[in-house]
């Protein structure tokens, strides 16, 4: 599969990255260099393998659904950019 | 007293345990070592004055039966520390300051540890030469104007320096190990799960873990001991009882079998390092061990796949940096998307965003099963491979790193060839088992080379023991200058 600028221009609007018209090419020719690389697994055949889902030998632990810290929201809101007492602020959303 | 600040870890706080030096005395020392610094550039943040404060406060009221009493410790800037910034080396986390501690730096300060800095490491710990982090290269103290590696390299740089005594790194891919093996010390990537991730900036979940770096096996024994342990916070972390590792340290590794993967012997990898697995096997085999061929036949495909499983993982993780609960926030845009998609443009630098795209695109619909389900696939044989070499053998002994440290700037826009310094440490990574690195020589520049130490799941102790046996052998001396103060 060969990265061309368009799916470039088209993953990085998935990934909510503006990427600079100058560094599209120069992007390009790097994922292209890593795909190729990337793609040496399709010289195995693992048509027989399930794919593993996790490394631990266990199954992951679930806690029970209990609140055990709260009332921290100004230390939330301490780190925030942009805030307005007890809110985050964002540029305007709905007109 | 000799220069303090070259002694082992275990030295000082066996020092400090017989009361024949204080505290506050070890802090200024190794706050003089980081004050004469004028060009490693291994910190990030120095937190001098408030150590010199809890040293006072320990030596006030000592508490000596504590694994590292009054030890001052500085840690990769990965780790969140309560007040204190935590960048993770990006532009993204420079104003962050996390009102939470670490579980694992949290484990450290009540064994009687205390902070003595931050230290540089690459951007999200994305990179294998510490050049990728904002706050700039690290110079590597074996020699000016080389990488000390990554992406825990200042942590590998500052301790090489004698500015810390011990330092803690994170390993995703060889992050602890192949700067350990630049710089001629030692660094452990346990296994996943025995350290607890809560609290440490996020790169790819099921590849991290966090380890010791030491000056010596024995300290690297001491440091795990302090940090392991089972953690509700983290859903992956394995609960098991605590090992006492090092006072279970021993070099009697009489019968053990260790395995020599063919695999590893790559097409131009330098005599030098070949000479040095040879010399490993011929002392281990002194030691009483044996030494069995054996095939991870996988191992090629490793690479390939760890650079779609990581920047898969990490392009989730890193999703959550979008301008609006902390960390930086771009001016620019006029709507709430052009505000994201500035932001994250801005506040990542090249290889981090270079990973979120191949992140996405592998994830992407149409994508999904070629890319991530078939690396996942191929990662399940390379964890096969190790688990049928490990019916025939207690351990694996391989070189570190297919090279030794190189320039500044060599390697930045070659991706690959960056890439390739992680051959052989990732594959331990995808098959969440433990890795030892250990100081085996030098190359004809003189330039350290280290020797990896494969283990079972679980198996710190005997991994640690074999690592003790080939260290007294080897008997390594690290022979620096201090260029760095003039």
């Amino acid at each position: 599969m060969s990265i061309d600028k368009d799916k470039i221009k088209h993953v990085s609007k998935l990934a909510r990255i503006s990427v600079d018209e100058k560094k599209i090419d120069d992007l390009t020719k790097d994922l292209s260099s890593i795909f190729k690389f990337i793609e040496q697994l399709n010289e195995l055949n693992t048509d027989k393998v399930k794919p593993l889902s996790s490394i631990l030998n266990e199954p992951l632990r679930s806690r029970k659904d209990e609140i055990n810290d709260g009332k921290i929201r100004d230390k939330i809101l301490e780190n925030s950019p942009k805030k307005n007492e007890e809110f985050f602020v964002v540029p305007k959303v709905i007109e | 007293m000799s220069d303090l600040t070259k002694k082992s870890l275990t030295e000082i706080v066996s020092l400090i345990k017989k009361k024949e030096i204080k505290s506050e005395e070890v802090t200024n020392l190794f706050i003089k070592n980081i004050k004469n610094d004028k060009k490693l550039n291994s910190f990030i943040t120095n937190c001098n004055d408030n150590a010199v404060k809890k040293a006072k406060n320990f030596d006030k009221n000592p508490k000596l039966d504590t694994l590292l009493p009054g030890i001052p410790i500085a840690v990769k800037d990965l780790f969140c520390t309560k007040g204190v910034k935590t960048t993770a080396g990006s532009k993204m986390l420079n104003n962050f300051i996390p009102n939470y501690e670490s579980t694992i730096t949290k484990n450290l300060w009540n064994e009687g540890a205390f902070l003595l800095g931050k230290l540089n490491c690459d951007e999200y710990a994305m990179g294998s030469s510490n050049e990728t982090s904002f706050f700039g290269n690290v110079m590597n103290p074996v020699a000016e104007n080389t990488v000390p590696g990554g992406s825990s390299g200042g942590s590998a740089s500052a301790l090489t320096a004698n500015l810390t005594p011990t330092t803690i790194g994170t390993d995703t891919g060889g992050s602890i190990r192949q700067p350990a093996s630049f710089t001629g010390t030692v660094g452990l990537k346990p296994t996943y799960g025995l350290c607890s991730r809560w609290g440490i900036v996020a790169f790819a979940s099921s590849l991290d873990q966090a380890g010791p770096m030491t000056k010596t096996v024995e300290d690297c024994a001491l440091m795990l001991e302090a940090m392991a342990g089972f953690d509700e916070k983290d859903s992956t972390s394995i609960n098991k009882k605590k090992e006492n590792y090092s006072k279970n340290l021993t070099n009697n590794i009489k019968g053990l079998k260790i395995g020599i993967p063919k695999e590893y012997r790559v097409d131009g990898m330098p005599k030098e390092i070949d000479k040095l697995w040879e010399n490993g096997k011929k002392i281990l085999k002194e030691s009483g061990a044996e030494i069995i061929d054996i095939s991870l036949p996988n191992t090629k495909y490793a690479l390939p796949t760890y650079y779609i499983v990581a920047p898969a993982e990490a392009s989730s993780n890193l999703a959550r940096y979008d301008g609006v609960k902390y960390g930086f926030r771009s001016n620019k845009g006029t709507n709430l998307i052009e505000m994201y998609e500035n932001t994250r443009s801005e506040g990542f630098g090249d290889e981090v965003k270079r990973r979120i795209l191949i992140g996405t695109y592998v994830l992407s619909s149409g994508y999904y099963d070629a890319y991530y389900i078939k690396a996942q696939k191929v990662r399940q044989l390379i964890k096969n491979d190790f688990d049928e070499s490990f019916k025939k053998v207690d351990a694996i002994l391989t070189p570190s790193t297919p090279s030794t440290a190189f320039k500044i700037g060599e390697k930045k826009n070659d991706p690959i060839s960056m890439y390739l310094n992680d051959i052989f440490t990732v594959p331990v990574n995808l098959a969440g088992i433990p890795a030892i690195s250990i100081p085996a020589g030098t190359d004809n520049n003189n330039y350290p080379l280290g020797l990896q130490l494969i283990g079972k799941t679980l198996d710190e102790q005997k991994l640690l023991n074999i690592a003790f046996a080939a260290e007294k052998k080897i008997n390594f001396k690290q022979n620096l200058n201090r260029w760095w103060e003039k």
